[in-house]
């Protein structure tokens, strides 16, 4: 059987969206109030999709509380209440999109040990959500 | 290629228990699961079917008839029963979400003639769900435990 497990999980942190390739203008035009100096903030909602065997012994894909455990301490330590341009390095270099933060959790969980990571779904609010199944198509800046 | 998804919800009980193991095997592994009294959640079930819209009906399947199959196959069988004493598909197998969703997958399968099942997605709690697609390779999915697991 082809089984994904999927657990959502929250956080809430603020950014600020403000690329050091395009100027001040151009910045606010391309982001708008995301380009506010001082940042905002959002309640991230992060869903995280595992597959592989059901263990017969368990019945489970992966022990929720290790995937818990390994969340937790991979992602939802590190990001919650914190301002993710400062305090998360690969947010020193990239902007912190949700696209972005799609796939810097991505890769912060792809060595789970207990399954196979398939999907990163975040919601920055309640009305745009994103996801990433870790493989980008092109080139990215 | 159109897909349709129709939701149902039904309340079951279940509790997480393997005779292979020790009680504090049981317990390290199920931990509050493993209460011995069991516990319910109000599950959430979206079966999604493929296909495309029938030009006579401009519909991928009939809902009347894909709501009489999940009445039937899935509510009939689980709302309101405790899963592990109740449900015979579910012998020899803890009922967990994933166990669960497989079995649905299962029923539903042969069921569902006009459309392909797509998705199988059942929500334990809203924070918890799984995606069953099918048989991957034509394999058998998840062995059963053994005869008098549960029980």
């Amino acid at each position: 059987m082809n089984l994904h497990l999927t657990r959502r999980y929250r956080f809430a942190a603020s950014h600020r969206l403000d690329s050091a390739w395009l100027g001040g203008e151009q910045n606010r035009l391309v982001y708008g109030k995301c380009n506010n100096p001082y940042g905002h903030g959002h309640n991230y909602v992060v869903e995280i999709a595992v597959s592989g065997p059901v263990d017969p012994a368990t019945g489970m894909i992966a022990n929720l509380s290790e995937l818990d455990a390994f969340v937790e301490r991979e992602v939802i330590e590190p990001f919650d209440h914190t301002y993710l341009n400062e305090e998360i390095p690969a947010f020193r270099e990239r902007i912190p999109t949700a696209e972005n933060i799609c796939i810097e959790i991505f890769n912060r969980l792809r060595e789970f040990p207990r399954a196979k990571l398939e999907r990163v779904r975040v919601e920055e609010t309640s009305l745009n959500s994103f996801e990433y199944k870790g493989e980008l198509s092109g080139s990215r800046p | 290629m159109v897909y349709l998804t129709r939701k149902i919800e039904f309340s079951a009980s279940h509790l997480y228990h393997n005779p292979a193991f020790s009680a504090e095997e049981n317990r390290r592994v199920f931990g509050k699961c493993n209460n011995p009294h069991g516990h319910g959640h109000n599950y959430v079930l979206e079966v999604t079917v493929a296909g495309d819209p029938d030009p006579a009906t401009g519909m991928v399947v009939n809902l009347a008839e894909l709501k009489a199959i999940l009445q039937r196959e899935v509510t009939d069988r689980m709302d309101h029963r405790f899963l592990n004493y109740e449900v015979p598909e579910l012998n020899g197998q803890i009922p967990t979400c994933e166990n669960v969703a497989a079995v649905i997958w299962r029923l539903l399968h042969p069921k569902i003639t006009r459309g392909n099942l797509h998705r199988v997605r059942l929500y334990e709690t809203p924070d918890l769900f799984v995606d069953c697609y099918g048989e991957t390779n034509g394999a058998g999915g998840s062995p059963a435990v053994s005869k008098d697991i549960l029980k």
